[in-house]
């Protein structure tokens, strides 16, 4: 079935778009610092959430210390422990995963894969990584604040999060606020251009069926994300003012040092559902990013159509929708009704279908595909078993009989961090190699990519499937030091300190990484504009990198899907969304 | 959770109804636009900024929705004492409506392409938005008054919490309408000031909208 009429042979050429309203920096400031580029903004929120990554990555590193050889690190006390776990969990979170998938991936990639010169709203998209970048200013603030960084674990639960005795409650705790309530006042500015634009700026022909589905992605989890931070951003205002003014929002009365508070009558499980109706979506909006890309990444590196692209797009959506109702089953232990128990059980599990069909998907375009081991697919390909990985610890989880005797356990720690800790993140080296091209000009050092991978990958396993056993045995998270325990037997300590090993190793791994990223700024070998032969407009630029506006002079026009890998017929293995279909003969 | 529940059900909904216009069925890889042809993409014709302002209404939406929400969990509990009402918010309300109709008059007089009109409805909806902001102050001088701090009873957390919380909306909306008047006063001809009198617009209705609810709510607690 063919949607448009056919008949006439000539391509009428694209449209000249006025670039009057077309914001043009005048200065080296206007241009670099305060610019109002998408593509500017996107590296300047990229750089940011990787520096802050490297702090965190550097917090992990002295807890597996601590965690692996107890008793050897004199200068780790037990509140630096917890400020370490709490500031590494936040700012991997929404300080590196949240900006990185949406500000930086985001603000490259939808003006360009849309077909548009810029976002809608270039002054607030600007305004949004200032703001972002002050939000990330005031966190790490804590760090140098009398009492330091909070040490409540990144879900602040009250009442402990702002009582006497837990670190941090001098400064800390104010400041983490804060700093939350500022980013997502910040997101929000970016958040509306990301929706905005793929609603608006989409190219003539570029139908939302025929987005890639990055966009896709990004677009839902942006969605997702102007829903559910305000959740957090209520529970972060009042929780302040329960710290501050002395308000009981939160706060029970209760006892603290033999001292009765000023506090009663306040709630401590609705923060919880605040919280985790922010926190259950944030989960996907992590993980919808990643799931677009690595749509992209697969069809592109495998040379076949994506598997099911109408189930794919549903597929996020459905997953998106879901996501707001299975909230609670993070709260299995905080006390409910049986049930409620029962259905966010029950809507967890159903969650598992879309999320299914998306792998089989996967694996169904690379089944005979013309697979290319890049960095890149490397990459993907690791993912898929990963968020498997992961995804099936989430259904243990997800059952409230399992999940209680794990709940607090090591086991827990092991799910998270393979689901949405390491399974994105190998979805943003993987990014960063397949665009890095187009960012750049230059292909990143491949030899180097594949040391990373493997390093990464092997090493990822190495920490983090270990951890399940613990967990499986009673190891409790967030604890200091386990000492003797009866149920916690030798062998426990020794995967203790492989894990820590492992981690210091991957870690390292990650410098090779960072300078690979410099390296390759000036000796990398010359990309050209579509290395991968891709099909998507980002690739079809008249400039690499492009240039101010996107698209030189005429907007592209949008003849086909995203996906025209070897078809049938076609000159070559790829078709690019804008090639205008071959004349038919008489 | 109810209320956040049943708003977001409708957020589903209106969410819904748009997909179920953007041919979500449609089998792309099979349909290849002919040369010349650029399909009609689905793109509105609704300005951008006014579908950026309905995103961030939906947003601003989930916002109030989660606060009543919890407003209603923790009115539940043992220690929730009613508090009085000052009779000030009935007038503080009527300020506000009167801003939110100000704004429609001023609308209705730029289709007519009166600047005269407009200049003036803008500046009373301007007055009127001041005098409710400073209104709501002066009831929370009252409460404050007669002992209802913020830390007497969660009922006067909350008070405070959520009239600052619409109080803050109000005030970032009379920077826009600030902008506009600004606007109003250079423009020549009121072709560019068409766009930022309806966002106005919608922004008040909005705000007065969330407003009856939360009033609605103080009263019957």
């Amino acid at each position: 079935m063919v949607d448009a009429a056919i008949g006439r042979n000539e391509p009428v050429p694209p449209a000249e778009v006025p670039d009057v309203e077309l914001y043009h920096p005048h200065s080296w400031i206007t241009k670099y610092v305060f610019s109002q580029d998408a593509k500017v903004i996107a590296i300047q929120y990229s750089m940011t959430a990787l520096a802050i990554g490297l702090v965190a990555l550097v917090l992990s590193w002295l807890m597996r210390l601590q965690l692996g050889f107890p008793g050897t690190f004199s200068f780790i006390d037990p509140s630096q422990y917890l400020q370490y776990i709490t500031m590494h969990g936040m700012i991997m979170v929404i300080y590196l995963l949240t900006a990185l998938f949406l500000g930086g991936f985001g603000n490259y990639l939808i003006p360009l894969m849309v077909g548009a010169r810029d976002m809608a709203f270039p002054y607030l998209n600007m305004l949004s990584y200032w703001v972002y970048l002050l939000a990330v200013l005031v966190l790490v603030a804590g760090f140098f604040v009398p009492g330091g960084p909070t040490g409540a674990g990144w879900t602040l639960y009250p009442p402990q999060a702002i009582l006497p005795g837990t670190p941090g409650y001098e400064g800390g705790i104010i400041l983490m606020l804060l700093s939350l309530i500022i980013f997502i006042i910040g997101f929000t500015m970016g958040g509306l251009n990301y929706v905005v634009t793929v609603l608006q700026g989409r190219a003539r022909g570029m139908t939302l069926m025929r987005l890639p589905l990055t966009v896709w992605g990004i677009f839902t989890a942006t969605v997702l994300a102007l829903l559910a931070f305000p959740a957090l951003f209520v529970g972060a205002v009042m929780m302040l003012l329960d710290r501050l003014l002395g308000t009981s929002f939160f706060m029970p009365a209760l006892v603290s040092m033999g001292e009765q508070m000023s506090y009663g009558g306040g709630s401590p499980i609705l923060f919880q559902h605040l919280f985790w109706f922010f926190g259950h979506p944030e989960v996907y909006i992590v993980a919808l990013p990643a799931f677009g890309i690595v749509s992209d990444l697969i069809s592109t590196h495998a040379r076949r159509n994506i598997f099911g692209y109408r189930m794919m797009v549903w597929a996020i959506v459905a997953i998106g929708a879901l996501s707001f109702v299975v909230w609670a089953h993070h709260m299995y232990v905080s006390g409910m009704n049986p049930w409620f128990g029962f259905f966010f059980a029950t809507t967890t599990l159903i969650i598992a279908i879309p999320t299914a069909i998306k792998v089989y998907n996967w694996v169904l375009t690379l089944w005979h595909g013309d697979i290319h081991l890049t960095v890149p697919m490397l990459f993907a390909l690791a993912f898929i078993v990963t968020f498997v990985n992961g995804g099936l610890t989430g259904l243990f989880l997800g059952n409230v009989v399992v999940d209680v005797p794990l709940s607090d356990t090591m086991f827990v720690v092991a799910h998270f961090h393979m689901v949405m800790g390491v399974a994105p993140i190998l979805v943003i080296f993987g990014a960063i190699y397949h665009w890095y091209p187009k960012m750049t000009g230059r292909m990143l050092n491949e030899r180097l990519g594949q040391f990373h991978f493997w390093a990464t990958f092997v090493g990822a396993y190495a920490i983090f499937f270990p951890m399940h056993y613990l967990g499986l045995l009673g190891v409790p998270r967030r604890y200091h030091e386990i000492g003797q325990t009866s149920f916690v037997p030798d062998s426990a300590h020794t995967l203790n300190a492989f894990i820590s090993v492992a981690a210091l190793i991957v870690g390292f791994a990650q410098l090779v990484f960072l300078f690979n990223l410099i390296w390759s700024l000036r000796h990398g070998k010359d990309a050209g504009g579509n290395p991968w032969r891709a099909t998507t407009l980002e690739w079809q630029t008249p400039e690499t990198p492009p240039g101010h506006g996107n698209w030189g002079k005429e907007l592209p026009v949008v003849y086909r899907w995203a996906y025209d890998y070897n078809v049938p017929g076609a000159k070559e293995d790829f078709v690019p969304q804008n090639q205008p279909p071959e004349p038919r003969p008489a | 959770m109810g209320v956040t529940v049943l708003f977001f059900l409708g957020l589903a909904a209106i969410a819904g109804w748009w997909l179920s216009t953007q041919r979500l069925h449609s089998k792309p890889w099979l349909e290849q636009g002919a040369a010349g042809e650029s399909p009609a993409t689905g793109v509105s014709s609704v300005p951008a900024a006014k579908i950026g302002l309905g995103v961030l209404l939906a947003a601003l939406g989930a916002l109030f929705a989660l606060s009543i929400s919890a407003y209603l969990m923790r009115m539940q509990l043992a220690d929730w004492r009613p508090m009085p009402k000052p009779t000030l918010l009935w007038f503080n309300t009527g300020v506000l409506m009167l801003s939110s109709a100000a704004l429609q008059w001023v609308r209705t007089a730029a289709d007519r392409d009166d600047l005269g009109a407009v200049r003036v409805g803008l500046l009373a909806a301007g007055g009127a938005s001041i005098a409710f902001v400073g209104g709501q102050l002066l009831a929370w001088q009252q409460l404050a008054g007669s002992g209802y701090f913020l830390t007497w009873n969660p009922a006067s957390s909350f008070f405070y919490l959520i009239t600052a919380l619409h109080g803050v909306h109000v005030l970032g909306g009379i920077v826009a309408l600030g902008r506009n008047v600004a606007l109003a006063w250079q423009a020549r001809d009121l072709a560019k000031l068409h766009l930022g009198l309806d966002l106005c617009s919608l922004y008040w209705d909005f705000l007065l909208l969330i407003w009856l609810v939360l009033f609605a709510l103080l009263l019957l607690s």
